[in-house]
């Protein structure tokens, strides 16, 4: 059964849960990112990932990034209430309409001697992750790919000595020559 | 040219420029110096309240009655604090508000400082929009856009807070004209061609009709009012409508039903069930207009007319949504009626009013009537009788009088009915008729109070004295938080947990402690002689209007129930109505 806001039954019958890539373009001004995850939080919805960052400076434009769950009617009213919020310009639903690209970039700390210092150089290797910092006792790998390719390889670095990782989260972008943000 | 200026003449320069005539205020610390401007200029006047709390239903009530923007001036930290309650009633209700909030001085924010608080964090999320203004160079053009984003599109609270520095500091000052608003902000007004046509075939299609239509009517302005009135009446559909919309058509209109929802008639609500077209207008299907979602009604094909675009299939799925404001959309369905010439069909229609007017004889708002006791329903029946030939706004609390107010009152024309539906926030109607006497001094304003809801806000009665504003409350009193006892009666085995109201103030003692007349009736005989003295008294009235104790109010759709499973006051026993409730339903609000 689908949970729905309300505290009654969902009158529709039982919707498949969907994951969703939305690119939400925004005025960079003080609060938006707060106005946006509150909105989130608030109606308790669920952000599996989230970036956000400045791209266009000269008009103060920043693109939020988020990944999201729901039914459909969920997702609708996402992107709904998104559009509610006053500095946001536009929200572009990616995986629906446009078949995204998404990247994500990650940092991994492992550190170890011996064969398995060996065998994370080269595993990391096979996954084209860089070591951007080393010393005899540890490596720092940067990974850019999708999440599932990253999420391999952090588990296989559990094996050999994982220490810690940082993630940016989803970046991601619809194919083709169009510009989708405004 | 541009004009340089304080910030505190700038905030006092834009109140005049936008053309507001009242502000309802309390000054503190850091709005000193906005103040100091207020006391020099006589454009825009400033109503003291007792309670910051108060000054937001004031200002709702003077919006709700006007179609106006409520404005509402207020200090850092509690000041901020108290506006909360009203600010979210407002935003639920789609009130449009601008609130200005003062803040410790920039150099100070963040720093625990006196009386400081997160007022942008803390309003954030009971706010259409809010602004924390660090630069005197923006001020005008923020407060200008604050006044744009409460009115325009769903209308709702903006909150504008100003650092006591950014009041001293200098900066220029930008007429409206001279000031841009978002480019992010752009509500769509005009409906969309094929959906007016797809609703207008719809329509013309439709055997058993009904129109559904709420709060969004009264904020789209008188004219959507006079269209809703031709379309119903050139459909001949029957109508009922939300809480809020009351007003939007006559009570004394044919095709009315009355309101529908957990407490609307029985005809209203078996029309929304049994319809096979629903024409929804600025209405939000809220749960207490739906009932049980799987169960409501089950075999229409619905049309929803809305200015915000997540209002729809939020709880309701819709066949034909149209996004604008109604008028545009009212405007457009019976321009293209006329063209195609499309007419429902009669015949269709007189069977389904012959069912309607089979519901009705059901008269679901009976009640037994006593001559011992007063009841609540006929004193708002006598109340609605010695009033409807007087200009009168009605204002009310929350709880079993709000019911019955919606009931028994006849509202013949929008911007007439101040009540708290979304939030439900006791003590909104004494502030709310203060807000209204101000836009209408010579109009009866009447607050339909319960005993413990009038307490709520009490001290607004002062306000009252202080600006000779002749409001007259008409308290319920059944020494009991009626809706709280009903509830208890039907959901937790007649235990009243809390729900009585001990220790009441004498309330004829209250009201001359204020300055005011305080009457008392209890006898059902002396009942229409005591609401005269009332509607006469010159200033303002507390009337203590003692009611029978245990009345519940009906009809009702119990919590997890449909449409078509209403309990009526007068045909279900009291078995019947401690069963009503299944263990799911305990668990709904």
């Amino acid at each position: 059964m689908v949970r729905s806001n309300s505290h009654y039954p969902a009158s529709v019958g039982e919707q498949q849960i969907i994951q969703r890539t939305l690119s939400i373009i925004v005025d960079n001004e003080p609060g938006v990112l707060a106005r946006v995850i509150s909105m989130f939080s608030g109606r308790g919805y669920n952000i599996d990932s989230l970036t956000v960052t400045e791209t266009e400076h000269e008009q103060h434009i920043s693109r939020i990034t988020i990944v999201t769950r729901g039914t459909p009617l969920v997702i609708e009213q996402i992107k709904n209430q998104l559009e509610r919020v006053v500095p946001v310009h536009n929200v572009i639903d990616l995986s629906h309409d446009y078949d995204p690209l998404e990247r994500e970039l990650a940092l991994i700390k492992v550190s170890g001697k011996g064969e398995n210092r060996i065998e994370s150089l080269r595993l990391a290797e096979i996954f084209k992750a860089q070591v951007i910092d080393a010393s005899t006792e540890h490596f720092i790998f940067q990974i850019t790919g999708i999440s599932p390719d990253i999420d391999r390889f952090i588990g296989l670095m559990m094996e050999l000595g994982l220490v810690e990782v940082a993630r940016t989260g989803i970046a991601a972008i619809g194919r083709g020559k169009r510009n989708l943000q405004f | 040219m541009a004009r340089v200026m304080t910030g505190a003449e700038i905030v006092t320069q834009v109140l005049i420029d936008q053309g507001v005539e009242l502000i309802f205020g309390y000054p503190g610390g850091a709005v000193l110096p906005i103040y100091d401007e207020l006391f020099k200029q006589a454009k825009v006047r400033h109503i003291l309240v007792r309670q910051e709390g108060g000054a937001v239903h004031a200002a709702e009530g003077y919006a709700r009655s006007t179609g106006k923007i409520g404005i509402v001036l207020v200090t850092s930290g509690p000041g901020a604090t108290n506006v909360v309650t009203g600010l979210t009633d407002a935003l639920m209700d789609s009130i449009p508000l601008v609130c200005i909030t003062g803040q410790v001085p920039t150099h100070l924010i963040g720093s625990d400082a006196f009386q400081e608080c997160d007022t942008v964090g803390i309003t954030r999320s009971c706010t259409k929009h809010n602004y924390l203004v660090k630069n005197a160079n923006d001020l005008a053009a923020v407060l200008h856009e604050a006044f744009y984003v409460a009115h325009s599109g769903r209308p709702g609270p903006v909150v504008v807070d100003v650092p006591k520095d950014i009041q001293f500091a200098e900066g220029y000052y930008l007429r409206p004209s001279e000031t841009k608003s978002k480019v992010s902000y752009r509500p769509k007004l005009k409906p969309d061609h094929e959906k007016i046509e797809a609703a207008v075939n719809l329509i013309a299609n439709a055997e058993k009709p009904v129109f559904y239509t709420g709060g969004g009517i009264i904020n789209s302005g008188p004219r959507a009012s006079k269209l809703l009135r031709q379309l119903v009446n050139t459909t001949g559909f029957p109508i009922t409508s939300t809480l809020m919309g009351l007003g939007a058509y006559p009570a004394s209109g044919h095709h009315w039903l009355g309101m529908l929802g957990m407490h609307g008639t029985y005809e209203a609500n078996m029309t929304m069930h049994g319809c096979d077209v629903m024409i929804a207008i600025g209405a939000r299907f809220d749960d207490r207009i739906t009932g049980r979602l799987d169960a409501f009604s089950p075999n229409s094909e619905r049309i929803q007319i809305d200015i915000d675009p997540s209002s729809i299939n939020k709880n309701i799925y819709v066949d034909i949504p149209i996004i604008a404001d109604c008028a545009y959309a009212l405007e457009a369905i019976i321009a293209s009626l006329k063209i195609k010439a499309l007419r429902p069909s009669k015949s269709s229609l007189k069977n389904w009013w012959k069912q309607i007017n089979a519901w009705r004889s059901r008269k679901s708002l009976a009640y037994k009537n006593s001559k011992e006791f007063i009841m609540p329903q006929y004193a708002i029946q006598r109340i609605y009788e010695l009033t409807k030939n007087c200009d009168t706004y009605i204002t009310t609390e929350v709880g079993q009088h709000q019911m019955w107010a919606a009931q028994f009152i006849g509202f013949e024309e929008p911007n007439r009915w101040m009540t708290s539906g979304g939030l439900g926030t006791m003590g909104y109607g004494l502030p709310a008729a203060i807000g209204t006497q101000l836009a209408h001094p010579k109009s009866l304003v009447i607050d339909i109070a319960g005993d413990a809801s009038i307490l709520m806000n009490i001290q607004e009665m002062s306000t009252a004295i202080q600006y000779e504003l002749p409001v007259k409350v008409f308290i319920l009193n059944n020494q009991y938080m009626g809706m709280v006892r009903q509830w208890q009666q039907l959901l937790h085995g007649n235990r009243y947990s809390e729900s009585y109201s001990e220790s009441l103030p004498n309330f004829v003692k209250l009201a001359e402690a204020y300055g005011a007349k305080g009457i008392v009736c209890s006898d059902p005989s002396k009942l229409d002689a005591a609401i005269i003295e009332m509607i006469n008294t010159p200033g303002p009235v507390i009337f203590d209007c003692r009611v029978a104790n245990l009345a519940n109010c009906y009809p009702m759709i119990p919590s997890g129930k449909a449409h078509n499973e209403m309990l009526l006051g007068n045909e279900n026993s009291e078995d019947d109505i401690e069963s009503a409730i299944d263990m799911k339903g305990r668990t709904l609000v």
